[in-house]
């Protein structure tokens, strides 16, 4: 239902002026393709920078690209870029134009500017609020919600006036529990019932693995892997993350410990290792017994997470994925 | 957490097959001019409840405060009735062009634009709604200052009923002018700057007499299309107004505000889609 080919921005070089240092060009999205199919919940992963919001603005015609294509249900939004407001719905980062209204206002106003007629538009504002438990709040300010009541209200005026598909970029930020399952379970049922698409951004590698049914990894404006969370983390299957944790420094006079050095990311008293299961094994062993025992504090086995794949695929930035 | 796998759905069909051409799917309604313009209006009016009251005051008690330091200065005549009107428009010039500007340019700079972007609803309704709000704001202070300078300086209120001419007019050219400069401002700061600038420029050459000034500020003031607004109104103070004249300077108002709301309007759609 959504096809994107080729899609390039450059963000052009800022000379530096006084206090702020000049940036070189900047490619946001390197020749990005990509393929949505109807009905599922596509997610884009990827660190902060590496492009993700650039490129739903430019699939939700807020930006034009310099070069390539992207089709949304047959129209071309890179020629009619006014028309992707008639096909999808899109929430952003910022709520500052629905601050200063209340919860309900927002969602009927939104409704209104969707198209819908005034009795319509009231209906559903009701049926969306109902729905996301929003009713009790709804006569207050959305700048006097909590962050996450905020964009849960933000959320609401996305569903009023139907569309067959939500661009939500990172719709769950600062929401509670509760207020995430009523978020996922009202995204659901727009999918079982109307068989609506979801693009959603984010960087919860988590909230990645539990909702995502397709997934492409972004790095540094490029698209550099896409497949099913499953299907990514098979990729690396062959790999088990050891973590360890010493008290002090790491016991470097342990010829064995001294041979990890090498691959060992350290960070601090904390060193994290990627390898073979029987590799890992040996490690375990070793630091589980003789003079290494000594100076170990903790350690974890775990099997690979997208943060995993998203590492061992060469992703840029080492701190990996969530930013929480 | 999802429950429904993709494959299925009705109609889950391979990207393949939804990529060809002429299969277009139909698009969501249009949000049409009035309707939408209506909605904005009303959500922007409901957000002086929320944020904007303190400064609606504030508006007031300067024009208000001015009024009273001119007593000291102008001796009643021609001069006491342009102050008057000088200090009704200037709260116009407040709130529609200073406030408004301040309003667009931080929404601009927040992306708070994205929100009207992606929907289907026409620039102008946005532009318009917006500054037929601020406009609002602009009533209760323009009559209660236009009210108290009569009672102060002694003024006939027989014609203050031509306020329903001036504040639309007025409002619209200098709502017009906000917007603008709002939009069209590369940075939050630098809309902020030019609003204070003109509300300033409203307020010197609109409230201080004219007759005092020299050449080039009595040409400055001609230019500014708020100068338009305080004339109409100071001109039916008099005891045989000119009906003629009002409709002429109100009619500079209106050209004003028509050309500025468009260009307002064209502002926007730019800052809109980058």
């Amino acid at each position: 239902m959504c096809a994107v080919r080729g899609l390039t921005k450059t963000y052009p070089a800022v000379r530096g002026r006084r206090g702020t240092p000049a940036t070189p060009e900047v490619r946001a999205t390197d020749d990005v393709r990509l393929d949505i199919r109807r009905g599922e919940i596509f997610g884009l992963l990827g660190p902060n920078g590496a492009g993700k919001t650039t490129l739903v603005r430019q699939l939700t015609g807020l930006m034009r690209p310099d070069r390539g294509s992207v089709e949304i249900l047959g129209h071309d939004i890179v020629r009619h870029p006014d028309r992707a407001s008639r096909i999808l719905a899109y929430l952003g980062q910022e709520s500052t134009a629905l601050d200063e209204l209340t919860v309900s206002l927002a969602a009927e106003t939104t409704g209104r500017l969707r198209g819908l007629e005034a009795r319509k538009a009231r209906a559903e504002r009701d049926a969306v609020l109902d729905e996301l438990g929003l009713t009790p709040i709804a006569g207050r300010p959305l700048k006097k919600l909590s962050g996450g009541q905020r964009r849960l209200a933000c959320f609401a005026s996305a569903l009023v006036g139907e569309r067959p598909l939500l661009v939500l970029d990172e719709p769950t930020t600062a929401m509670d529990p509760v207020a995430r399952r009523a978020v996922w379970s009202a995204v659901d049922r727009r999918r079982a019932e109307r068989g609506t698409t979801v693009l959603l951004v984010t960087h919860n590698v988590i909230e990645a693995e539990t909702v995502l049914d397709r997934v492409a990894v972004l790095d540094q404006g490029r698209v550099i892997a896409c497949d099913t969370p499953t299907g990514l983390k098979q990729q690396v299957a062959g790999e088990v993350r050891v973590d360890l944790v010493w008290r002090e420094a790491a016991p470097l006079h342990v010829p064995e410990v001294a041979a990890l050095l090498d691959r060992a990311v350290a960070a601090g008293r904390r060193w994290t290792l990627r390898l073979a299961p029987e590799e890992a094994r040996a490690v375990v062993a070793t630091v589980t017994g003789g003079a290494a025992f000594a100076a170990l504090d903790d350690f974890t086995l775990a099997t690979p997470s997208l943060e995993d794949v998203y590492l061992a695929l060469g992703g840029a930035a080492q701190q990996g994925l969530v930013k929480a | 957490m999802s429950v429904v796998p993709a494959e299925a759905l009705q109609g889950g069909a391979p990207a393949v097959e939804e990529t060809g051409r002429g299969a277009a799917a139909e698009l969501g309604p249009r949000a049409r001019l009035w309707p939408s313009l209506a909605a904005v209006y009303r959500a922007q009016l409901s957000r002086a409840r929320v944020a904007r009251i303190p400064l609606l005051f504030v508006a007031t008690f300067q024009s208000i405060g001015i009024m009273i330091l001119m007593r000291g200065v102008v001796d009643g005549g021609d001069e006491a009735q342009s102050v008057v009107a000088g200090a009704s428009v200037l709260v116009v010039a407040f709130v529609a062009l200073n406030l408004l500007a301040q309003y667009f340019g931080q929404l601009r700079a927040s992306g708070g634009l994205d929100h009207y972007a992606t929907l289907p609803v026409p620039p102008a309704a946005v532009v318009l709604g917006a500054a037929g709000a601020y406009a609002s704001f602009t009533v209760p202070g323009t009559v209660v200052t236009a009210v108290f300078g009569c009672v102060l300086f002694g003024l006939p209120l027989a014609h203050l009923w031509v306020l329903v001419a001036v504040i639309p007019l007025a409002g619209a050219a200098l709502a017009g002018l906000g917007a603008a400069l709002g939009l069209l401002a590369p940075r939050p700061e630098l809309a902020t700057l030019l609003g204070q600038l003109g509300m300033s420029a409203a307020l010197l050459l609109g409230v201080l007499p004219a007759d005092r000034m020299p050449e080039v500020v009595r040409f400055a003031r001609d230019l500014l299309p708020s100068t338009y607004g305080v004339e109409a109104f100071a001109r039916t103070f008099g005891p045989h107004p000119d009906w003629a004249f009002v409709l002429g300077d109100l009619a500079v108002c209106g050209c004003v505000g028509v050309v500025s709301l468009a260009v307002a309007t064209w502002a926007y759609r730019r800052a809109a889609v980058r």
